[in-house]
C-alpha cells in the first residue's frame, strides 16, 4: 500500500531529499532552551542525599542541622512523600512471572542500591541545596549486598527483597525444534562465553526536571528532558493523585536521551511530588556521579552459546543462556525483563535455521536499576550470533563471508517466521551484504591484511549481519498492561498565510524529527519544507502518542504526519474546487500554489485561499466544509514489530605488544525502508555505531564485591571521543514495509546493534595466527594481551 | 568558614564586548556565573569535572572550561560565549557548516565544540583530519559520530585558506 516516492520528478518530491533541519540553525547559536535553561518565579532547587551502600535498612534521619544551613527551605524522607505519592511496580503482564516489589519515589526504611535516594533537601539555590544535603545525618545498618549474577539463585545468596521470596525476577525458556538431536548429528559445533559489560548512556545533558504545581489552577507543568512526555503525563497523574488532563508535560530541547531518557526516575517523581506539596517551581538537574549511579544501566549479561554447522557450513542450531542482572528493582513502566526477552528473539535472527534453544535468567542485585538503552538487547544478540558464526566458519576454514552467504534469509523468503517466532515481512540480507563487500572492497582488504601481517602488523576484519526491531505495535507494552501509546498522531492546519503547522505526538531529541516531520508534511501538503513549523513535546498541545523510542519516530509520526498532510490538502482542494469552479480532482498543490494538476498552470497561492476561507467567508458557498486542519493517527496492526536488517565491517589493527586496539574503517549497509532524509539517517547510522564502539571497546562500570560503585565520573568511564574513532561508510538498500503509505522504519538502533559484533569479530580475525580469542567486551588491552597469554596473573 | 576568607569577590571584565561588573560567591564556577546570573545559557553544564567540554568558552584568547574556572578568576578578563560569537558573525562560516553537514544533533555540545574548533581554525592552517579530531577530543558528542563534525570543521579550513590566498 505504500506510495511510490521513488520518482525524484514527481510534484513536492521532499520524501529521500536532504533538506536543512528546522531547528539546527538554533542549536549552533546556542538558542536552544533545555530545561536547565528555564528558570522561573520562586523556584526552587532539590538536591538528593543517596545511599553510600549497596543495601542498608535506614535507622533514623536527622535534618537539624541541615534546615539550620543558609538557604534550606525543607528536607523530605521517604515517609513524607509517600504521603502524597503513592510507589509502583513495574511488571508486563505478559512477560509471564516478571516480579518486582513496589518502589517508592524515595527510599522508605531500606536503600537497595549505591545511589538510591534517601532524603531531598529543597534550597533556593542548588548550592544552597547540596551544602545542606552534605549535613543531613542519616544512620545506617549494613544488609548483605548481593551483587553476581551467577549466584544470585543459590541457596547461600540473601533474598533482596523477602516478599519475592527469591532473587528471581524473570525466566524464559523459548524452545523450537531439537536442539540437542540437532548438536548430537552436527558437524562441528562450536561453544563460547560471552560477556558485555554494564553500560550507561552518559547522555550529555543530565537527566533534568522543572516542576511547577500552581495550585490557584490546579495544574501541574512539568519542564521534562524526556523522550515520552505523554507517557510521564500519565505516570505523573496516576502517582499524585491528579486527573490527567491537569497535568502537562513539555519537552522543549533535550540533550541527548538513547533510551536513557524514557524511563521513570524515582528522583523525578520526587521533584515533582515535592513542587505539588511546596507550591512552587523545584528544580532536579542530575550531576556526573548522580548520572553514574541513578542513570539506568544496561547489558550486564552473560550468555553461554553454541551453534551447531553441517559439514557444508550450514547453520544446523543455536543453544543460547543468557544471564543478567537488573539492579535492585525492574524499572517502570516499561520493565527490566525486557532487555533478556530481547535476546531470546532476537539470537540467530538473521539465519534460515530449524533448531533454536534460548533462555533468559532476570535477577535481582544490590547495584543501579538495567532498563532499555539504545538498541535494547541487540548488541548482545548479535555478538553471540555473529561471534559464533566467524567461529564456525574459522573451525570448518571457511570465509566468513561465504557462512553468511550459506545462511542468511534468502533475500525473496519473506515473509518468514524465524525460529525465535519474529515474524520478517521483508528483508534484504543478501543484497546488503553485496552491498558492503562492494563498498569495502573485501577481497582488497585480505589483501592488505596478509601484506601487513608479513610486516608484523595484526590487521583483522570483522563482518556482523543483524536484525532490528522497529515501529513497536502494542504488542511491546500495551498488551502488558502498561499505559504506553504505540499509536501515534499528527494535526496539521494551513493558516492564513498560507503556511502550516504540524503538531506531533512524537518527540525531538537530535534525530532530526521535525526536519523528518517538515518533509513529509510539506509534500503531502504541497508547500516547500520551509512552510512548514513542527510542534512536538507538549502534552496539552499536541496529540497524545507515544513519544520517541524503538525508532518509531518515522514510521508511525511519519505516516501519522503523511496522512494528516493529505486529509489536509484533500480539504483545502475541497474549498479551492468551490472557489475556482473545478471538479477537485482536476486541482494539485505544488510549492503552495493551487494549479491545474493536468498541465501544472498556477490557479490560486495558498496564501489567496487562506485569506478568503478566514476573512472572507461570505463569499464562499453556504455549508461548504471549510475546516483547514486535520488529524489522523497511525499504529501498525499487521505486524507485532517491522524489522530492518543491516550488516557491518569494521578493519582494525591490534597491536599485539600493548593490547591497544586501533579502528582504521567502518562499513554499514542497513535497510531501514523508506528513507526520508538520506544525511539525517546517515547520521543517525554513524552516531549509532560510535555508541556501538564505544561499548566494544572503553565503556564499562564497574563495581566492587560489595556494590560499590568503582567509576562514576567520566574521567574513569571511558567513552568514544573523536581522537579514537573512525570514518564510517554508510550504504543502503530500499525495502519499504506495507504497512503504510509511507513505508519507513526504523534507523536509529542498526548502529549500535551491529559494531561491537563487527569489532568483536575483527579483532579475533586478527589474533586467529595466535590461538587467541576474546569474547568479554570491553576489550581492553589487559583482556586482549591476556588472551595473548602476555598477562596471567 | 574562617573570617579571613572573602566568600564573596567583586569582579568587573568584558563578556561579549560588554562591560560586566558582579559580586559573586568564591566558590561560583564561571560557567554558573555565566548561565545563572547572566543569562547566557548557550554553553552548557554536563560534567562538571572537565572531560565533556560542553562548556566550553573563551577567555582572553583561548579556550577554556567554564566548570573548571571560577568567576573570580575571570576578574578583568575578555570572555566570549556562543552568543557573542554568533552576535558577531565571528563563527558563521563554521555554524553554517555545522548546519549544512548535519555536524549536530541534540545540540548540547555545539557551542562548546563550535569554540574549540575555532581555536583550531584560529591558527590560519588547514589541520589535517587526525590533527582536527585530536583537538576535538577534548568534546563529548554522543550523537553524531564526529565524522560530521570534522568533515565541518575541515571544510571551513579550506574555505578560510581558499578566501585568504585569493
Amino acid at each position: 500500500m505504500n506510495i511510490p516516492f521513488g520518482n525524484p520528478d514527481r510534484p513536492n518530491s521532499y520524501i529521500g531529499k536532504t533538506v536543512p533541519r528546522p531547528n539546527a540553525g538554533r542549536l549552533v547559536e546556542g538558542r536552544g532552551r533545555y530545561v536547565d535553561d528555564i528558570t522561573l518565579p520562586r523556584m526552587t532547587h532539590v538536591v538528593f542525599v543517596r545511599s553510600p551502600h549497596a543495601h542498608a535498612r535506614i535507622t533514623g534521619i536527622d535534618a537539624a542541622e541541615a534546615l539550620k544551613a543558609k538557604g534550606v527551605l525543607r528536607v523530605f524522607t521517604g515517609a513524607d512523600l509517600a504521603r502524597v505519592c503513592t510507589p509502583w511496580v513495574a511488571v508486563l503482564a505478559h512477560l509471564k512471572g516478571l516480579k518486582s516489589p513496589p518502589q517508592h519515589a524515595i527510599a522508605v526504611d531500606r536503600a537497595t542500591w549505591v545511589g538510591e535516594p534517601v532524603a531531598a533537601v529543597v534550597a533556593t539555590s542548588r548550592a544552597a541545596a547540596e551544602d545542606g544535603a552534605a549535613l543531613v545525618e542519616v544512620g545506617y545498618k549494613l544488609l548483605p549486598a548481593v551483587t553476581d549474577m551467577r549466584s544470585a539463585l543459590d541457596d547461600a545468596t540473601p533474598v533482596l527483597h523477602d516478599e519475592m521470596g527469591e532473587n528471581l525476577a524473570f525466566r524464559r525458556l523459548h524452545e523450537e525444534g531439537d536442539v540437542e538431536a540437532a548438536m548430537a548429528s552436527a558437524h562441528k559445533v562450536v561453544s563460547a562465553r560471552f560477556r558485555t559489560a554494564r553500560h550507561t548512556g552518559v547522555t550529555p545533558e543530565p537527566r533534568s526536571i522543572l516542576a511547577d504545581w500552581n495550585p490557584a489552577e490546579g495544574q501541574l507543568t512539568v519542564w521534562h528532558a524526556t523522550q515520552a512526555p505523554h507517557m510521564m503525563q500519565t505516570v505523573f497523574a496516576k502517582h499524585l493523585d491528579l486527573p490527567e488532563g491537569r497535568v502537562r508535560v513539555i519537552c522543549t530541547d533535550v540533550g541527548g536521551s538513547y533510551g536513557i531518557k524514557v524511563h521513570v526516575y524515582p528522583d523525578e517523581v520526587a521533584a515533582v511530588a515535592i513542587a505539588k506539596v511546596m507550591g512552587r517551581p523545584v528544580k532536579f538537574v542530575a550531576d556526573r556521579l548522580e548520572s553514574f549511579t541513578t542513570d539506568i544501566h544496561a547489558r550486564d549479561h552473560e550468555i553461554e552459546a553454541r551453534i551447531a554447522v553441517d559439514a557444508d557450513g550450514r547453520i544446523l542450531a543455536f543453544d543460547v543462556d543468557d544471564w543478567t542482572a537488573i539492579g535492585a528493582y525492574s524499572v517502570y513502566p516499561r520493565t527490566s525483563a525486557i532487555e533478556g526477552n530481547q535476546v531470546v528473539n532476537l539470537c540467530g535472527g538473521p539465519y534460515d535455521f530449524a533448531h533454536y534453544r534460548a533462555r533468559t535468567s532476570v535477577v535481582f542485585q544490590n547495584k543501579t536499576p538495567t532498563c532499555q538503552y539504545r538498541a535494547v538487547g541487540h548488541p548482545i544478540a548479535v555478538a553471540v550470533t555473529e561471534g559464533l558464526v566467524d567461529m564456525a566458519a574459522a573451525e570448518l576454514g571457511m570465509d566468513p563471508v561465504e557462512i553468511r552467504r550459506r545462511n542468511l534469509f534468502p533475500d525473496d523468503a519473506y515473509p518468514v517466521t524465524s525460529p525465535a517466532k519474529m515474524r520478517f515481512e521483508g528483508l534484504s540480507h543478501h543484497a546488503s551484504l553485496d552491498k558492503l563487500i562492494a563498498l569495502m572492497d573485501y577481497d582488497a582488504l585480505r589483501a592488505d591484511q596478509a601484506e601487513a601481517r608479513k610486516r608484523g602488523i595484526h590487521r583483522g576484519i570483522g563482518i556482523a549481519s543483524f536484525i532490528e526491531l522497529t515501529n513497536p505495535s502494542p504488542f511491546m507494552y500495551g498488551i502488558g498492561g502498561a499505559r504506553i501509546s504505540a499509536q501515534d498522531g499528527c494535526t496539521v492546519r494551513m493558516d492564513p498565510d498560507g503556511s502550516v503547522v504540524a503538531l506531533s505526538g512524537v518527540t525531538e531529541q537530535g534525530q532530526g524529527t521535525e526536519a523528518m516531520l517538515s518533509q513529509i508534511v510539506a509534500e503531502g501538503v504541497g508547500v516547500t519544507p520551509d512552510k512548514v513549523r513542527v510542534i512536538t513535546g507538549d502534552t496539552q498541545v499536541t496529540p497524545y502518542g507515544g513519544g520517541t523510542w524503538a525508532s518509531r519516530g518515522a514510521g508511525i509520526g511519519g505516516e501519522a504526519a503523511l496522512q494528516s498532510a493529505l486529509a489536509l490538502k484533500d480539504s483545502i482542494l475541497e474549498v479551492a474546487g468551490a472557489m475556482l469552479q473545478a471538479p477537485k480532482d482536476a486541482l494539485d498543490i505544488r510549492a503552495g500554489q493551487v494549479v491545474d494538476s493536468a498541465t501544472g498552470e498556477p490557479r490560486m497561492p495558498l496564501e489567496e485561499l487562506g485569506r478568503i476561507v478566514y476573512f472572507r467567508g461570505d463569499t464562499l458557498p453556504k455549508g461548504l466544509p471549510r475546516e483547514l486542519v486535520q488529524t489522523r493517527h497511525f499504529i501498525t496492526s499487521d505486524y507485532p514489530f517491522a524489522f530492518t536488517n543491516g550488516v557491518q565491517a569494521s578493519y582494525l589493527e591490534v597491536d599485539t605488544e600493548t593490547g591497544m586496539v586501533t579502528l582504521l574503517k567502518h562499513w554499514c549497509v542497513e535497510d531501514c525502508g523508506r528513507i526520508i532524509n538520506p544525511q539525517l539517517v546517515d547520521e543517525q547510522i554513524r552516531g549509532g555505531i560510535v555508541q556501538g564502539l564505544g561499548g566494544a571497546l572503553f565503556e564499562e562500570i564497574h563495581y566492587d564485591a560489595d556494590g560499590q560503585l568503582l567509576n562514576g565520573s567520566m574521567a574513569d568511564y571511558l567513552v568514544p571521543m573523536a581522537a579514537e574513532m573512525p570514518d564510517m561508510v554508510i550504504g543502503h538498500v530500499e525495502t519499504p514495509t506495507k504497512e503504510s503509505l509511507l513505508g519507513a522504519k526504523g534507523a536509529g538502533e542498526a548502529g549500535t546493534a551491529g559494531a561491537p559484533a563487527a569489532v568483536m569479530n575483527a579483532i579475533n580475525d586478527a589474533l586467529r595466527p595466535f590461538g587467541a580469542q576474546v569474547t568479554e567486551m570491553p576489550f581492553t588491552p589487559e583482556r586482549i594481551l591476556r588472551a595473548l597469554g602476555k598477562i596471567d596473573d | 568558614m574562617t573570617e579571613a576568607f572573602r566568600d564573596r569577590i567583586d569582579i568587573a571584565l568584558t563578556v561579549n564586548g560588554e562591560p560586566v561588573e558582579a559580586r559573586v560567591p568564591a566558590g561560583r564556577h564561571l560557567i554558573d556565573f555565566l548561565r545563572l546570573d547572566l543569562g547566557l545559557t548557550g554553553a552548557h553544564a554536563s560534567c562538571e569535572h572537565g572531560v565533556c567540554g560542553a562548556c566550553t568558552i573563551r577567555v582572553d584568547g583561548e579556550s577554556v572550561r567554564g566548570c573548571l574556572m571560577l568567576a573570580a578568576q575571570a576578574d578583568g578578563a575578555d570572555v566570549w560565549t556562543v552568543e557573542g560569537l554568533s552576535d558577531t558573525g565571528a563563527v558563521r562560516d563554521l555554524q553554517q557548516a555545522f548546519v549544512e553537514r548535519n555536524a549536530l544533533q541534540c545540540g548540547f555540545c555545539t557551542p562548546g565544540m563550535l569554540v574549540a574548533a575555532e581555536e583550531l581554525l584560529s591558527r590560519g592552517t588547514v589541520p589535517s583530519r587526525t590533527e582536527i579530531r585530536e583537538h576535538l577530543s577534548g568534546n563529548y558528542c554522543r550523537c553524531t559520530g564526529y565524522e560530521a563534525i570534522v568533515d565541518a570543521v575541515e571544510g571551513v579550513a579550506i574555505a578560510r585558506a581558499g578566501k585568504g590566498a585569493a
